[in-house]
């Protein structure tokens, strides 16, 4: 295994029928890194968590999981990683303490490391006063603690984690995320996938996934500059929802979209900002107030995109249509 | 590899412990079932509506009629020497069965000649009705010395013996089949419903990212169930052997293993529809469909393979139950040893080990 590669994978494909579900993905991650799947519902991230984790053979590529091949080795894997599924992984019906004991077990842990293990895991999760509570009567973040405590018991170098902070409050989503933080600093390797642009923000990596495919892969920072080029601003005006249209049809601006009651455009040069707000100002949007913006992370997916939606509809050819 | 199956093994207990209403289900559902079913089920004939017609009015026409009414069998409620009443009454259903006895009688009686007497039933309810007219024949043949058997030749005296359960009572015909009725339908549904319930709320999908094996999953989850209904079952046979009356005659050890077969191929039957269903919903009638209706129908239970069509008698076959029976009623009823039910508790032991395996290589291939 080379040391600094924990996961590879070289066009995974998996499909379901006709249904492409995940498309010639390719990446690597780092040990000890913390690596973002990034996308909306239904673009692939669970798919290729579970084919990573040897819950499901790919259709064409292969991936090495801490260099084990996920085809034929799936057991090995198994042994080494943690995964916290999308649906809850613990049994409501049991303690924290019991569940811990079994998911440990599960794991093949017994005795005093057992023990030791489990202790860690309660203490990480804050939990020391409720081992003997129902998982149940727990409130969603302490929940959400202890599936990750109880996906770490056997020490893996590696966790996946999938969405694991739906339906957590903001505060206890952040301390989940300083959770994360911690053991990247610890040397464990975090494939996280979320839908939150915040959370995104906090990996080292990003992979941005969108109808099955990769389409960026990149540090928050580089993605971002991807926009960067095409300067990025923001527009205010009345009746923002109404300027869309027109500001997109525009002579210079690449695209536009609405944000809260603010249009953010991006457009071809820098120099084209001064004749913007006149022209919006000119079809009956005064006051205009055009002012340039750092890219935040939502642009630059929404940028990405939209770029490869065009790019799919240009190679369709123009008989098609724009099929969105 | 025992770490890990106990660990299902212990959780499952702990789980169960909690769920209150399963387990009371589980333990306490047999008992329920054969207070329910011992009782209501019973073929035994009593109370028999009857008619009598006495067209002869002597004193043998009398003792016939005081033999007819001498047990709790027969009821009489009309008594005449008009047969054309009789029309009314079983069309009225007062009457169930009517005992004619024509003029000439008691004179053929004392004469020492063969005589006849018309048991009239109605064959509306076929069982009774067959039920009735073998009473009938025991109290002719008793009252009379001879019973004369419609087209044949001379007089025919009849002696049945009956062994095993002198007094004919069903229900010990019935408790050792309606033991094995229970015990099957609740080690299917909860085993099934023990593995769905993990796919339907989530935990199933973190189970197979674990090391565990389907071999170890497999046997965790049934261990817990075959204890219950080891348990289940030993209050079944002592409370049917308390209420009942049907007594354990053979060895309790015979009895303990033939039961032990049958209920892992039922719990494997569970495993089994459970690799197949996704929900609970889905399980539970897939489990009631396939230990239920079998169990009940094609076992022997209550009608006799025998006089099934042949195609029905073949289906049998694959029915556990019918082999669970068989050894049941011979070490209850009969006290009879292995040399009479082994090829029963060998097709017990090949059920379970097919279904087991059927089970094990399909939890595999989705583990």
């Amino acid at each position: 295994m080379s040391a600094a590669v924990t996961v590879a994978a070289r066009g995974l494909t998996r499909r379901f029928g006709e249904f492409v579900a995940v498309d010639e993905v390719s990446f690597t991650v780092a040990a000890g890194e913390i690596f973002g799947f990034l996308g909306s519902n239904g673009a692939g991230k669970t798919t290729t968590i579970r084919m990573l984790c040897g819950l499901l053979a790919p259709t064409s590529g292969d991936a090495t999981v801490l260099g084990f091949d996920i085809a034929h080795h799936a057991d090995a894997i198994k042994r080494r990683i943690g995964y916290m599924s999308q649906r809850f992984s613990l049994y409501t019906d049991l303690t924290v303490a019991e569940n811990l004991r079994f998911w440990g077990s599960a794991y093949g842990l017994g005795g005093d490391r057992l023990a030791g293990r489990a202790a860690w895991a309660i203490e990480m999760a804050e939990l020391a006063d409720r081992r003997h509570t129902l998982v149940r009567e727990l409130p969603a973040g302490y929940r959400q603690r202890l599936a990750l405590g109880a996906a770490l018991l056997h020490e893996p170098p590696v966790v996946f984690l999938d969405e694991p902070t739906g339906g957590v409050d903001p505060e206890a989503r952040r301390h989940f995320w300083d959770l994360i933080d911690t053991l990247s600093g610890e040397g464990t390797t975090v494939f996280v996938t979320t839908h939150s642009m915040d959370e995104a923000e906090r990996c080292h990596r990003v992979a941005l996934m969108h109808a099955g495919r990769l389409l960026a892969l990149d540090t928050v920072p580089a993605l971002k500059a991807t926009l960067a080029a095409g300067t990025l601003v923001e527009i205010a005006c009345p009746r923002a929802a109404q300027a869309l249209p027109v500001v997109e049809g525009m002579a210079g601006v690449r695209e536009a979209a609405l944000f809260g009651d603010l249009l953010h455009a991006a457009l071809d040069a820098a120099s084209r900002r001064d004749g913007l707000a006149l022209e919006i100002a000119a079809c009956g949007f005064a006051p205009v107030e055009v002012r340039p913006i750092a890219p935040s992370l939502e642009d630059a997916f929404i940028h990405t995109i939209r770029g490869a939606e065009e790019q799919a509809s240009g190679v369709r050819g123009p008989g098609s249509g724009s099929g969105e | 590899m025992i770490r890990r199956t106990l660990a299902i093994a212990v959780k499952e207990l702990r789980q169960l412990r909690r769920d209150v209403r399963t387990t009371l289900a589980l333990l306490g559902m047999p008992v329920v079932l054969l207070l329910l079913y011992g009782y209501a089920l019973s073929f035994d004939v009593r109370h028999i509506r009857l008619a009598v017609v006495d067209q002869d009015g002597g004193r043998a026409a009398r003792e016939l009629r005081e033999a007819f009414l001498a047990t709790d069998t027969f009821d009489l409620v009309s008594a005449g020497n008009d047969a054309r009443a009789l029309d009314a009454l079983f069309d009225s259903g007062r009457a169930q069965a009517a005992l004619v006895i024509p003029h000439g009688y008691g004179s053929d009686r004392v004469a020492g000649r063969a005589t006849t007497v018309q048991l009239v039933l109605d064959g509306s309810d076929a069982q009774t009705a067959t039920a009735v007219l073998g009473y009938a024949r025991q109290i002719v043949a008793s009252a009379a010395p001879v019973w004369r058997e419609p087209h044949s030749l001379g007089a025919i005296r009849p002696v049945a013996s009956v062994w095993y359960n002198p007094d004919l009572s069903s229900s010990r015909f019935l408790v050792p089949g309606l033991l094995g009725f229970i015990l099957m339908v609740t080690a299917v549904i909860a085993t099934a419903l023990a593995v769905v319930r993990e796919k339907e709320r989530g935990t199933m999908e973190s189970l197979r990212a674990t090391p565990l094996v389907a071999i170890e999953l497999l046997i965790g989850k049934t261990l817990p169930y075959l204890l219950i209904g080891s348990v289940a079952a030993a209050g079944a046979i002592a409370l049917a052997w308390g209420l009942f009356d049907v007594p354990v005659r053979g060895s309790l050890l015979a009895l303990a293993a033939v039961t032990l077969l049958f209920l892992a191929g039922g719990l494997g039957l569970g495993m089994l529809i459970s690799t197949m269903a996704e929900t609970q919903q889905v399980a539970f009638q897939a489990a009631l469909l396939i230990s239920m209706l079998p169990t009940l129908l094609l076992s022997g239970f209550i009608f006799p393979i025998s006089s099934m069509p042949r195609a029905l008698q073949l289906v049998t076959h694959v029915v556990p139950a019918r082999y669970y029976l068989v050894a049941l009623r011979g070490i209850v009823l009969k006290g009879t040893g292995p040399e009479a039910w082994g090829m029963e508790a060998v097709a017990l032991g090949i059920f379970a080990t097919v279904v087991l395996l059927v089970a094990t290589v399909r939890t595999v291939r989705s583990l």
